[in-house]
């Protein structure tokens, strides 16, 4: 995805190459449209939305709807505001993120530098495990999480989320590993390092761009969850379903520019990854699955 | 002098074993949250369980009356409908994007990111928007009525027959972007040589990307495919915050039907029934894309 590889490029008029940077603005605004208009909409007082035009920039700009779905907005039956929702994804992301990213790579240097009988068979159910529906696992998720005495907890959503990423984040350090020379560990191995010594020392080093990759992916996908949120949260209920509730709650005035704000804060976390470290995710995301 | 041999011994098992010990954890997750967890919704599927798990079987009875179910015939219609659309505009905004973006286009910095940015989002952000963007009370119909153009009509999603598109719609706004950063990793691994050589022989543009090109791009439609089919059986968070099934049930789908009868129905049997046919679905499309991938990496 650098300038290093070269493009498939064909030689074009001038009024061709206009036609293409046409479309492909075209696109731009689609893409960037919908977003736009939130953010626009989340500073305007509510009469100017109601009457107004949603393209429109603000007549009186005002943070009042930013706070207001920070701390004071009715979730539910409370009107705390979406913070306390905001912390729970925290503290849920950050221990899922850290637990299934170091499993993966663990997993993947076993699956791939101490490889035994039937290894082929666990990594295929592993992998077969990241497309799974969830419906099919929701009800005796809830009946286990009960009995753990885990349900509506933030340590019951990371269990669930840990054991759901863990296939994705094998499948990443076992397709990265698989292209680390085995000679080296085979060397290392009879100048007697041991199993741990020749992950810390040898592979965990080199593993950068794909633990970017593992983490971002994990990341979003937890911060981003609803249906196990939804299903499992109880009291602990992450971002994605308390923005739901906000915005989807049937009683008194709709406040659209609150919930535009909620949107934006919902979003916040995962644009924030992904400005800052979006390319290294793409370009690992492509030279570990697209090429296998 | 035996102990020693003993020793060095036990160390070489234990060095055979600590990568399986390693591994177990995992395993036994998977085994038991994975499998055990289908299996168990499998037998589920066969029994008469209302509002709690049950375990008298009666049979195939709960597949006899699921299909039965006008409502389960809507959602799997409106699958049909939105996996068939979601893949094909999908595949074509993404393929065309991304062969527009690999003709040398200043500015590629630029776009790639604005054109991938909505997979950062969850689908309750996009349903957020669109829902909004889309209501002819407030949205883009309001907005071109006060730009002037007064017969201006967009309202899918309060019409029954029309919402299903809205979904399509978002779900593309989310996810095109993602494929056409496959199709242009894919573009980019093309060994140049060979167009240089085709355009040599004075094949013309168009049959060079037909001919040649696209062909060579083969794994990544089959990626963009898996990819793509596996996220529309599983869309739910995006119908539940864009219509929340409606108008009426007009765009439910498998996995909001499979929801509602298990958790607020209290048709424990039936919803089990539908969550494994939703499983089979995905496995017929997952498991010749598995196997092959496992076997080529031999």
């Amino acid at each position: 995805m650098s300038g290093a590889t070269q493009s498939t490029a064909v030689s074009t008029g001038r009024i061709t190459r206009t036609l293409i940077y046409l479309v492909l603005l075209l696109f731009a605004l689609f893409y960037l449209l919908p977003f736009f208009v939130m953010v626009v909409n989340s500073l305007k007082p509510l009469d100017e939305i109601t009457g107004g035009n949603m393209m429109s920039l603000p007549q009186t700009w005002t943070i009042q709807p930013w706070l207001q779905a920070w701390s004071s907005a009715q979730i539910g039956v409370e009107p705390t505001g979406l913070r306390p929702y905001f912390l729970n994804s925290l503290l849920m992301v950050v221990p899922a993120v850290a637990i299934s990213t170091g499993l993966g790579a663990i997993n993947g240097y076993v699956l791939t530098k101490w490889r035994f009988r039937g290894d082929n068979i666990i990594f295929g159910l592993l992998l077969f495990s990241c497309f799974i529906p969830f419906q099919i696992v929701l009800i005796p998720m809830a009946t286990i999480l009960g009995k753990l005495g885990i349900a509506g907890s933030i340590p019951g959503l990371v269990l669930v989320h840990v054991v759901y990423g863990v296939g994705f984040t094998t499948l990443y350090y076992r397709n990265y590993y698989a292209a680390f020379p085995t000679e080296l560990v085979r060397a290392a191995m009879i100048d007697g390092a041991g199993f741990f010594r020749i992950f810390w020392r040898i592979l965990l080093p080199v593993s950068g761009p794909i633990t970017v990759v593992s983490v971002i992916w994990q990341f979003t996908n937890v911060w981003n969850d609803f249906l196990f949120g939804a299903s499992f949260g109880g009291q602990s209920q992450p971002m994605t379903v308390a923005l739901n509730n906000l915005v989807s709650s049937s009683t008194g005035v709709k406040e659209y520019n609150v919930h535009f704000a909620g949107a934006i804060l919902a979003a916040l976390p995962t644009l924030l990854v992904y400005i800052v470290a979006g390319r290294y995710f793409v370009r690992g995301l492509m030279a570990g699955s697209v090429k296998g | 002098m035996a102990s020693r041999a003993d020793d060095a011994d036990f160390r070489t098992k234990l060095q055979e074993w600590i990568p399986k010990l390693v591994l177990s954890p995992s395993v036994a997750l998977m085994l038991v949250f994975v499998y055990g967890f289908i299996l168990y919704t499998i037998y589920l599927s066969f029994t008469g369980s209302k509002m709690l798990p049950k375990y008298d079987l009666i049979g195939i009875d709960n597949y006899v009356r699921l299909w039965g179910l006008s409502a389960w015939w809507t959602a799997v219609s409106n699958l049909a409908v939105f996996a068939t659309l979601y893949i094909t505009i999908c595949t074509a905004i993404g393929l065309t994007l991304a062969i527009l973006l690999d003709q040398k286009i200043r500015g590629e910095g630029m776009l790639r990111p604005i054109y991938l940015y909505p997979m950062a989002l969850s689908f309750i952000v996009t349903g957020t928007a669109w829902k909004w963007f889309l209501d002819p009370g407030i949205g883009l119909e309001h907005t071109m009525h006060l730009w002037g153009w007064e017969s201006f009509e967009f309202g899918w999603i309060k019409d029954r027959n029309m919402a299903i598109y809205t979904i399509v719609i978002a779900a593309v706004w989310q996810t095109s972007g993602f494929v056409m950063a496959m199709f242009l990793a894919g573009l980019r691994g093309i060994d140049n040589e060979i167009l240089k050589a085709a355009q040599i022989d004075g094949a013309s543009n168009w049959s060079l990307y037909r001919r040649i090109v696209i062909p060579l791009l083969r794994p990544a439609f089959l990626s963009a495919f898996v990819i793509l089919a596996h996220l529309a059986v599983k869309s739910y968070d995006l119908v539940i915050a864009l219509t929340g099934g409606g108008p009426g049930r007009a765009t439910e789908l498998p996995a909001t039907f499979m929801y509602s009868y298990t958790f607020t129905r209290n048709q424990m049997g039936t919803g089990a029934a539908s969550a494994v046919i939703m499983l089979m679905t995905i496995a017929a499309i997952m498991m010749p894309y598995l196997y092959s991938e496992l076997k080529e990496k031999k």
